[in-house]
């Protein structure tokens, strides 16, 4: 669900496929029929941003039909936990949940929380941004050592298993039918099946990708998956899960030692400017008492002797106060907002190509248009690089290249085949790839640019005596470098990642982490990736030379361990579920835990083990509880702390919709960010006065012959003959109300743009009955811009930003649009179009 | 488009199964000479034998100018000119075009070396000798091309294999016929008019012969370009051999001018079959239906 | 099957014991998801130039058909009808329907990759006059690029359009005027390496391998299916007794070849070649004796 696999991971799918032929059921939730769904042996249509009804559905029927699987239930998730007397659901508070607040648009969680526990978390300061990412990794914090309130027998009116019993009841099969477009026999099937493919015989396993996530209800519909998956005792064991079908070559890597502005390596919160006093106060509110995240104070006292080497000691606080703090949400979109109100003076984009890949890209390139200096690190010059002479503004005279004050910069950098690395993928496995050829010209690796560029910086700021300029004066930055070019080692950066201890020993284990200074680990997840000073990542032992779990190929975080959660794949008393699954069990002889994959537990922690008072962080699990990142070491069906718009997933329509919401008086996610005004303009929605001018719902994807912004494909010409044209894909009914001639043009229009599209009229698509009403879908690949081989309108100048609360990502996978036959108009006419339709300058309901 | 690609006999989209032959207008041209060659040489040999030597003569002078100029017909046809003599590499019995190249290629010296001794007057028996020896060679020569289209996946030329021959072969009859006409007195010329006669009734025949056999097939000589071609060129060879039988006796410029309608005819009747070819290759229904015909006939049989 | 003495027969024969066992593809569409991984792995490997950023609007296929320029072409079909029709599967539900075992509007989306066939009676090397066109030790069908003249014959002869000529400049900025075509990645072959396309296909839709194996396996494959219930899945090409004598190349597909833009019983046109130099034959015999009458005094007589 939510993703087109075969299409964009075409590699990865041929496993699905070899499912298929062992006989397993493959469904394709999607509202297109993709080259994923001709693979499924059923195709299921559902209308852009329903999946919370569907996934809703189907948790009331398992529920309902006694599906769910009891012994993993009450063991293993927090089913019984009972929650704080305070709890109100939407369903008496018309579709939000105890707790929001209409002036601050944000919840308080003290409701959310389990009875008698005071759980807080980083949630809720939302200004610290990523709080979702944050807390998600931390997990809620539970006190020391007493357990929560609990039923096993699941009957407590406040348990957890009730509150969602009652909580989805009123997603019947015909409700959630009319929501989606699909038929309620569709809802049932699928609850069927995924209900006969679960069990202790059997598991089932989720895919998604963005059409998951690109929603202002994203983290919730992943979170329907999980509650679903946690129901059905599919996590942790062989075959189960939900993956996360991750985006570029290193996409899940770069979330692991981040690219993002609120956390450091291994999801270590980036310190906030005010939310404590010093470092104390920064570790007490970010480590655990139970869990992984107990040991938080040893992975990051690690990492800033990584970071600060001889200058990390305890009297300076290992250095704590040279990092950077946030003190605000600087979310990619927000930065942009604030660039197009002039408050920006330089930016730097590696490896991004946001004047085509972010939503309202026509936003992104007026803004770039304000700035000082731009400095854009690419293998070609993209659509961002050359905004200022080729764009769609430039075409229609609102920017002209003359009276554009921005200074740009490109330098060519070195593309994945011209360099050593790691690609971490969807799976946490790192595997290591070797430079092919040299790069061309002056094309330079992104190590050479940052090394060398660090180098100089700190050269220049030797001498300096300032406060702020400690942090790079006493940054370690020595890497050993080869060849004319001096390019730096990877691998030294790969040794220094994995850490080491005061004699320079490389480490094995995050295990072996200590909080007195005497190890440095660049990244607690990858400690390990060097053992024994051999890079684990460039392993290549085929999988017919070992088990199907293939340990000795590259390796996996944490500690080589593929599957996460595995003691889940044994019973309670440590037995396998089912000879047919088993995976991880406990071994009386030899007194651990032992399997096919490394036991993703403590190796000698018996099942029966039960934590004296006191006992903290891994060791305050007791030897029933499989999940040991979370604090209660329980699946979470209800989150008590950690997300920003609610425990249980609620459907609610998307931003922009041509519909109201059938289940709730609230139409959309309350706490979604909303950034009305300027160019980002909104659209009446659902009822209102003017909604009519947008009647279709617009989604836009990826297709297997390009790669997102196109940077990589457009400009090349193997790939742009295969898909040499933008073009729209519409059902044959939509195509005759608005005379769109297959083969010829139309133009989509929003309160943002208008691009024009080749049309393919196709029966993959289809109107949907929803509500009452026909709807009728638009698709919109969204590869193209103004540049390369192949050129297209930017289906990005269509969308505006409304983002997912927890994790700031812009919802493009469903809006309104409308279609008109026949090319945009060209020059200053195109924006006379777009004024012709309504618009708000406000925040939507 | 709700089915897209699936159209029955249209089969995928409407496209092609085959490639259409990348022959440019040489080849047509080439079919035409190359035929003109082969019957001149027969038609010389006939006349000498018949004491008829400025027959004789025209004819081989005849003869000779076509096969001078078809050998550069084929080659500027090439893609690749510069490699015309990578065909005498080898002979490739399957190949109509290798045996062919050989058979043009001893034609050539044969007739050359026949002319040469013919108005030099030396060597006379070495003479007759070339003279029968490409007299031998030409009716190969006028007919291989048939051969040699139809020796192709085109349904309209491969189907038409068994009457394409007599059409090339008496089309050259009454083009050798009609070539020699401008050069000889009236009173020298009966062979070469009663070729056109018995050449132009052939070849009418046997295109009528082909059309009934190609049946369905037969779609490009019915109408478009290669029916319009068809039409002009079997109204130029009667008109010429009409105008060749009642003036030729008296005139030797009507005579010339009959001539040159049938030559004109002959000329469109390879064009013709030749853009037959084209269209036919092209329209996906001649190659799928029958083929489907004949798998469900198998089937049937079978069950 | 043919009595033809066509060159390809000639395997493994003329290799003695440099003779490799035969090898090629099988390519089951039904596990084609259509990522085209294959069309471009081939043209990185053998260098095959862009040719044309055309939106046909034909589904999801741009390439179109095979050519100079593309030696592996994904056909995309889109039709109204299930994929599988309901059988008895281990988890299937009660009262589930075809319809319920399928998309829920029974669409199917059909892709297939399309390559030389490597016919065991190649028309195109049969008819090759200068021997570009060859069979190697591992019994595929390979041009050599600086033997072959560009004179065009193996383009119609070809049952399959499969070859054709390159007008796209060659290395010098000439038009290449050769012609080209899939060579099974001969090169690759020698190297001990697997072709360039089956090397890049994620879901192993082409394989690879020695040909009876390959043969043997497609057996078994169609038998799942048809015990799946999968609609329309059958063997193409595989069948040594069919017109070109099976197919080094061949095909498990979802419907009629036709659909995929292939011929539905294909004949290596050298098959007929006899029966048209018995027509030619005659048809030579008819043109010397006719113009020998035409010249005799017995005819009409007199000058
Ligand atoms: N060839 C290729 N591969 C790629 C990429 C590429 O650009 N090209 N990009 C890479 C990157 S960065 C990423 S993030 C991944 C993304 O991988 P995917 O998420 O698979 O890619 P998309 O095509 O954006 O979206 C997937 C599907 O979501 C469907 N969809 C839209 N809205 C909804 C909805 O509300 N519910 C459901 N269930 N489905 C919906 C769309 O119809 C589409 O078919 O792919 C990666 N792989
Ligand atoms: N409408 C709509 N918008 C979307 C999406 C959608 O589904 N619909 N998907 C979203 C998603 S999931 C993503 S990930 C984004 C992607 O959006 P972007 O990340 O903005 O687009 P990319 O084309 O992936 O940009 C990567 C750039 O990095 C360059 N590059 C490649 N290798 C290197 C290297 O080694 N060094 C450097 N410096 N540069 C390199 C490439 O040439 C390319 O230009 O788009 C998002 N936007
Ligand atoms: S492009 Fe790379 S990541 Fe994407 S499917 Fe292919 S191999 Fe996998
Ligand atoms: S398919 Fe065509 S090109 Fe290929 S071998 Fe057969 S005849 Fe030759
Ligand atoms: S074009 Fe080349 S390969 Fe084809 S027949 Fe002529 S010489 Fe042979
Ligand atoms: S075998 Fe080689 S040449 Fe033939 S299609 Fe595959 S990659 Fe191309
Ligand atoms: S690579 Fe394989 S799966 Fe992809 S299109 Fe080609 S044959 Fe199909
Ligand atoms: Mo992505």
């Amino acid at each position: 669900m939510g993703s087109n696999m075969a299409e964009c991971h075409p590699v990865g799918f041929q496993w699905v496929m070899e499912a298929r032929e062992r006989g397993a059921e493959v469904v394709h939730v999607d509202p297109r029929f993709t080259r994923t769904s001709a693979m499924a042996t059923r195709h299921i249509r559902i209308r852009p941003g329903s999946d919370i009804a569907l996934l809703g559905g189907v948790i009331r029927w398992v529920i309902e039909h006694d599906a769910w699987f009891r012994d993993y239930v009450v063991e293993y998730t927090n089913a019984p936990v009972v929650i704080d007397e305070g709890i109100e659901d939407t369903d008496e508070l018309g579709g939000v949940f105890s707790g929001w607040d209409e002036e601050q648009g944000q919840y308080e969680f003290d409701t959310w929380q389990y009875a008698g526990m005071r759980v807080h978390s980083a949630a809720g300061q939302r200004e610290s941004a990523g709080s979702g990412q944050t807390a998600g990794a931390a997990g809620a914090h539970l006190e020391h050592g007493e357990a929560p309130e609990e039923d096993p027998t699941l009957q407590h009116p406040r348990c957890v298993f009730q509150l969602l019993r009652r909580h989805f009841d009123r997603y019947t099969p015909e409700r959630v039918a009319e929501i989606c477009g699909c038929s309620a026999d569709d809802v049932e099937w699928l609850a069927r099946t995924l209900a006969e493919n679960s069990g202790r015989e059997r598991t089932s396993a989720f895919c998604y990708a963005v059409g998951w996530t690109q929603h202002t209800v994203g983290v919730q519909m992943i979170r329907s998956a999980a509650i679903l998956q946690a129901l059905l005792g599919n996590i942790g064991r062989p075959g189960g899960g939900i993956l996360a079908l991750r985006g570029h070559a290193s996409i899940q890597g770069s979330t692991d030692i981040p690219t993002l502005y609120n956390l450091l390596p291994g999801y270590i919160p980036m310190p906030h400017a005010h939310h404590y006093e010093g470092l104390d106060g920064y570790v007490e509110m970010n480590s655990a008492p139970s869990g992984w995240w107990g040991n938080f104070e040893k992975y990051f006292v690690s990492l800033m002797k990584a970071y600060f080497g001889p200058a990390a000691t305890p009297e300076s606080e290992w250095c704590f106060d040279r990092l950077p703090r946030i003190d605000k949400n600087d979310s990619t979109y927000r930065t942009t907002l604030a660039m197009l109100e002039g408050g920006i003076r330089g930016f730097v984009v590696a490896g991004e190509n946001p004047a085509v890949g972010s939503a309202n890209a026509r936003a992104h390139r007026l803004a770039m248009a304000k700035l000082d200096w731009l400095v854009v690190r690419d293998v070609v010059e993209t659509e961002t690089a050359a905004f200022w002479h080729d764009s769609p503004e430039v075409e229609s005279g609102e920017l002209v290249p003359e009276q554009i004050a921005t200074e740009v910069f490109f330098l060519p950098a070195a593309s994945h085949t011209e360099k050593d690395g790691s690609f971490t993928n969807t799976q946490r496995l790192l595997q290591w790839h070797h430079k092919a050829v040299e790069p061309p010209g002056d094309c330079r690796s992104e190590l050479w640019f940052y090394y060398h560029l660090g180098r100089m910086v700190k050269e220049r700021l030797a001498g300096s005596k300032a406060r702020r300029d400690r942090g790079i004066r006493e940054l370690t930055w020595q890497y050993p470098t080869h060849g004319q070019r001096e390019e730096p080692s990877a691998e030294a950066v790969l040794s220094e990642i994995n850490g080491w201890d005061e004699t320079g020993t490389p480490l094995s284990s995050y295990q072996q982490l200590a909080a007195d200074g005497s190890t440095a680990c660049g990244c607690w997840i990858y400690c390990g990736v060097y053992e024994g000073g051999v890079n684990q990542a460039a392993r290549r032992k085929p999988h017919w030379e070992q088990s199907y779990v293939a340990p000795e190929w590259g390796w996996a975080w944490p500690s080589n361990r593929h599957l996460i959660y595995n003691r889940a794949s044994a019973d309670p008393d440590g037995r396998p579920w089912s000879e047919r699954r088993k995976y991880v069990w406990w071994d009386e002889e030899e007194g651990q835990w032992t399997g096919l994959d490394e036991p993703d537990f403590g190796k000698q922690k018996r099942p029966d083990y039960e934590p004296e008072q006191g006992a903290d962080a891994e060791a305050a699990i007791p030897g029933r509880r499989p999940f040991s990142i979370q604090a209660d070491g329980r699946a979470w069906l209800w989150v008590p702390a950690g997300l920003t718009d609610g425990p249980l997933p609620t459907h609610y329509e998307p931003h922009e919709s041509p519909f109201e919401n059938a289940l709730y008086e609230r139409r959309a996610n309350p706490a979604r960010e909303q950034y009305p005004g300027g160019e980002n303009r909104y659209q009446p929605v659902g009822d209102d006065p003017g909604a009519d001018a947008y009647p279709f719902v617009l989604t836009s994807y990826r297709l297997t012959e390009h790669h997102t912004a196109g940077g990589m494909t457009r400009f090349t010409a193997y790939l742009s003959e295969l898909q040499p044209a933008l073009f729209c894909e519409v059902s044959p009914e939509l195509a005759a109300e608005r005379g769109l001639e297959h083969g010829g043009w139309a133009t989509i229009v929003t309160a943002r743009s208008a691009i024009e599209a080749r049309v393919l009229v196709t029966r993959r698509v289809r109107p949907l009955d929803v509500q009452g009403r026909t709807m009728h879908t638009v698709g919109l690949p969204y590869h193209w811009g103004s540049r390369g081989l192949t050129r297209g309108g930017t289906a990005n100048d269509l969308f505006s930003i409304a983002l997912d609360p927890n994790v700031h990502i812009q919802e493009v996978k469903a809006a309104a649009c409308d279609v008109r036959p026949g090319r945009r108009p060209r020059g200053p006419a195109l924006r006379d179009l777009v004024s012709s339709y309504p618009r708000l300058e406000r925040e939507l309901r | 488009m709700s089915e897209h690609g699936t159209n029955g006999d249209r089969g995928y989209y409407g496209r092609p199964v085959l490639k259409a032959p990348v022959w440019k207008p040489q080849i047509p041209f080439y079919f035409f000479t190359g035929g003109l060659g082969g019957a001149s040489a027969v038609l010389a040999l006939a006349a000498r034998a018949t004491g008829r030597s400025r027959l004789a003569r025209a004819s081989s002078l005849v003869g000779l100018a076509a096969d001078v100029v078809s050998p550069l017909l084929l080659i500027t046809d090439l893609g690749r000119p510069e490699r015309f003599h990578h065909m005498l590499r080898m002979l490739r019995v399957t190949s109509p075009m290798s045996v062919g190249s050989w058979v043009l290629a001893g034609e050539g010296a044969a007739s050359g070396a026949a002319v040469a001794l013919d108005l030099t007057g030396r060597l006379p028996r070495v003479r007759t000798a070339a003279e029968v020896a490409s007299a031998v060679l030409g009716p190969p020569l006028a007919t291989y091309t048939a051969v040699l289209v139809a020796n192709t996946a085109v349904p309209v030329w491969h189907e038409a294999r068994r009457e394409l021959p007599f059409v090339f072969a008496a089309s050259s009859a009454a083009s050798a016929g009609a070539a020699a006409l401008p050069f000889v007195p009236p009173e020298e010329a009966g062979p070469a008019r009663r070729a056109i006669v018995a050449g132009v009734v052939g070849e009418l025949v046997a295109t009528e012969a082909m059309k009934r056999r190609l049946g369905e097939l037969a779609g490009p000589y019915r109408s478009g370009r290669a029916a319009r071609l068809d039409r002009a060129a079997s109204a130029l060879s009667v008109g010429g051999a009409v105008v060749t039988t009642a003036l030729g006796r008296r005139s030797r410029v009507a005579a010339s001018a009959g001539g040159a309608l049938v030559l004109g005819g002959a000329m469109l009747r390879r064009w013709s079959v030749f853009v037959a070819g084209r269209e036919s290759a092209l329209d996906p229904a001649a190659t799928i239906g029958p083929q489907r015909a004949r798998l469900e006939g198998r089937e049937a049989t079978r069950a | 099957m043919s009595a033809v003495p066509t060159t390809g027969a000639t395997w493994p024969g003329s290799y003695g014991d440099e003779a490799r066992p035969r090898v090629g593809f099988f390519t089951d569409t039904s596990i084609c998801i259509g990522c085209k991984a294959c069309e471009v792995a081939c043209k990185e490997w053998n260098l095959v130039p862009e040719d044309g950023l055309v939106f046909t609007g034909e589904s999801y296929d741009n390439t179109s058909a095979l050519g100079a320029n593309s030696w592996r072409h994904v056909a995309f079909v889109e039709q109204e009808r299930p994929l599988r029709v309901p059988t008895a599967d281990p988890i299937a539900v009660d009262g589930d329907t075809a319809v319920a075992r399928t998309d829920g509007d029974a669409l199917r989306w059909l892709m297939s990759s399309d390559v030389c066939k490597h016919c065991t009676h190649a028309a195109c090397l049969d008819v090759c006059p200068t021997g570009a066109l060859f069979r190697t030790e591992y019994g595929t069908v390979v041009v050599q690029e600086d033997v072959c003249n560009g004179c065009g014959y193996c383009v119609p002869a070809c049952p399959f359009g499969v070859i054709d000529q390159r007008e796209l400049p060659d290395e010098h900025g000439r038009p290449d005027g050769r012609v080209w075509k899939c060579t099974l990645c001969y090169d690759r072959l020698e190297g001990g390496l697997e072709p360039a396309c089956a090397k890049a296909c994620p879901t192993d839709s082409i394989q690879f391998g020695e040909l009876d194996e390959l043969r043997a396996r497609a057996e078994r494959r169609l038998a799942k299916l048809e015990g799946e219930g999968w609609v329309g899945a059958r063997l193409y090409g595989n069948d040594p007794g069919d017109g070109v004598g099976g197919f080094g190349a061949f095909f498990l597909l979802l419907d009629a070849p036709e659909v995929y833009g292939l011929p539905p019983d294909p004949v290596v046109t050298t098959r007929d070649l006899p029966g048209a130099w018995k027509a030619a034959g005659v048809a030579m015999g008819a043109l010397a004796l006719g113009l020998a009458a035409c010249a005799s005094r017995l005819l009409g007589g007199g000058r």
